[in-house]
């Protein structure tokens, strides 16, 4: 009886023609990514508001659901029944084209993140030059939001947010090199492979300097507190979302934590060996949990997540000139002296290049 | 090779249409629409805008977008170099030492000059 139906299915299956096999095959995989991405985004607001509460001695949200758990369905319940409010002087298409322009990179990214061996959608070759191309165009999503709002402290947000996105964008790439010239390769699975032996055999080591500036900069160009001057309240009200509502401003959200999660997620794939265990070589590699395997990608990238949150739960926001201080003139300086640094040690054959 | 890029095609594609969708079904499908001259009128703290907001600002902006455009394409020229540094060797090393080096001395330069001041 099963056997007939799975013959019917393939049958059908096997009826459509070939491209469109391949599109529904991979609309399959990005479905089974993106909605679990959507999930996490939508609990990752939870988690902010309910680890920030802790943390400031309150409990957070507790009373959708038993303790609050689903706050975030609430949410986004009421924001899709909200009016969006479209200013009279604000250009229309612009004006709700930029949350697009903002959430499809954000999603987009995710086509090449290896989720364990050979879990990845899209296994390209340049797949970190990809994924740096495409946190570079979230920023087109903030400066046509502030452009088209056609409100001044819009405008002023996302002047702001612009210029700092852009500054740290050059301390976040020269890192990036630095994991390029540690792993020789573009693929993340093999960034991931070139990490396999243990602990120590992870980039976290040898390119310390770099995770720093890396996870640093990836805070400051998601606009993450404390480096959220483009939308710091007690000055510029929301920044290039003031003029925002309802849907509209839900778009704008999801795409900020998707790229949260995101930087999270290539935190624990550049510099701590995404799926591979920590505890490598000292157990049985085919043991289901200490043994490699999704759950310690998503336990690392999780740990980055909460490093988020905390950081904005802790510091209070930096002043404008000290943000474009810090990238210009200690971020630059310190990841191209460990460029040339790395660069000697490659050539030398010392250190952890020694082969 | 290159039917590798066709998932990530299909999911750039796909990211544009959640977004849209989004946005079609909560702002004209679900959502209530009720536009009226006060609340359609920029945001700007309680007072009537009386000029336009697409002011004059700061030329620093430029600056900053200026140095991005240099340094990003160095960025660009240091990833392939990056890949194959251990099989070029010292040479590599040599002649992107000579090429940032200049990179380097203009940095130096925009720093003296105060480009990267923000008062």
């Amino acid at each position: 009886m099963i056997e007939t139906v799975i013959n019917f299915a393939l049958s059908i299956w096997e009826w459509f023609p070939l491209w469109m096999q391949a599109l529904l095959g991979n609309l399959f995989f990005i479905v089974i990514i993106m909605v679990p991405l959507m999930l996490s985004v939508a609990y990752v607001t939870y988690a902010e508001r309910k680890i920030i509460g802790y943390m400031q001695v309150r409990i957070g949200p507790n009373r959708v659901g038993p303790k609050g758990w689903l706050q975030p369905i609430a949410d986004a319940v009421k924001l899709m029944f909200k009016e969006i409010v479209i200013p009279t002087n604000a250009n229309r298409f612009l004006f709700l084209g930029a949350p697009i322009l903002s959430i499809a990179p954000a999603l987009a990214a995710w086509a090449v993140i290896p989720f364990n061996d050979g879990w990845v959608l899209a296994d390209v070759n340049a797949a970190l030059l990809y994924i740096l191309a495409l946190t570079s165009m979230g920023v087109y999503g903030v400066i046509v939001a502030g452009w088209a709002s056609n409100s001044k402290y819009a405008m002023m947000g996302a002047l702001r947010s612009a210029a700092q996105v852009v500054s740290y964008e050059i301390a976040m790439g020269f890192a990036l090199v630095g994991v390029l010239m540690a792993s020789g390769s573009l693929n993340l699975g093999e960034i991931i492979s070139k990490q396999q032996g243990g602990v120590s055999d992870w980039f976290i080591w040898p390119l310390l300097p770099l995770f720093f500036v890396y996870f640093i900069s990836g805070v400051a160009e998601t606009n993450r507190a404390p480096f959220d001057v483009a939308e710091g309240e007690s000055e510029i009200v929301a920044g290039f979302h003031v003029d925002y509502s309802g849907m509209a401003f839900a778009v704008f959200f999801l795409a900020e934590y998707a790229n949260i999660i995101l930087v999270a997620a290539l935190t624990s794939i550049m510099f701590f060996g995404g799926w591979l265990s920590p505890f490598e070589g000292l157990v049985d590699s085919d043991s289901l949990l200490l043994g490699n395997g999704i759950h310690w990608f998503l336990a690392k990238t999780a740990l980055f997540i909460f490093m988020f949150l905390w950081l904005r739960a802790t510091f209070p926001r930096y002043r404008y000139d000290q943000i474009m201080r810090l990238g210009w003139k200690v971020f630059i300086p310190v990841t191209i002296v460990w460029l040339f640094v790395e660069a000697v040690m490659v050539v030398m054959q010392v250190g952890p290049w020694a082969v | 090779m290159l039917e590798n890029y066709l998932p990530v095609l299909i999911f750039i594609c796909l990211g544009l249409i959640v977004g849209l969708a989004m946005i079609v079904m909560g702002g004209f499908i679900l959502a209530p629409r009720r536009p009226d001259p006060q609340k359609n009128s920029p945001y700007e703290c309680g007072f009537e805008a009386f000029e336009d907001a697409r002011l004059k600002f700061d030329v620093r902006y430029y600056l900053v977008a200026i140095l991005f455009i240099i340094f990003d394409l160095e960025i660009a020229f240091l990833f392939p170099w990056a890949i194959v540094l251990d099989e070029i060797g010292l040479f590599g090393i040599v002649a992107m030492g000579i090429f940032l080096g200049i990179l380097v001395i203009g940095f130096i330069y925009e720093w003296k000059k105060g480009a990267l001041e923000w008062e």
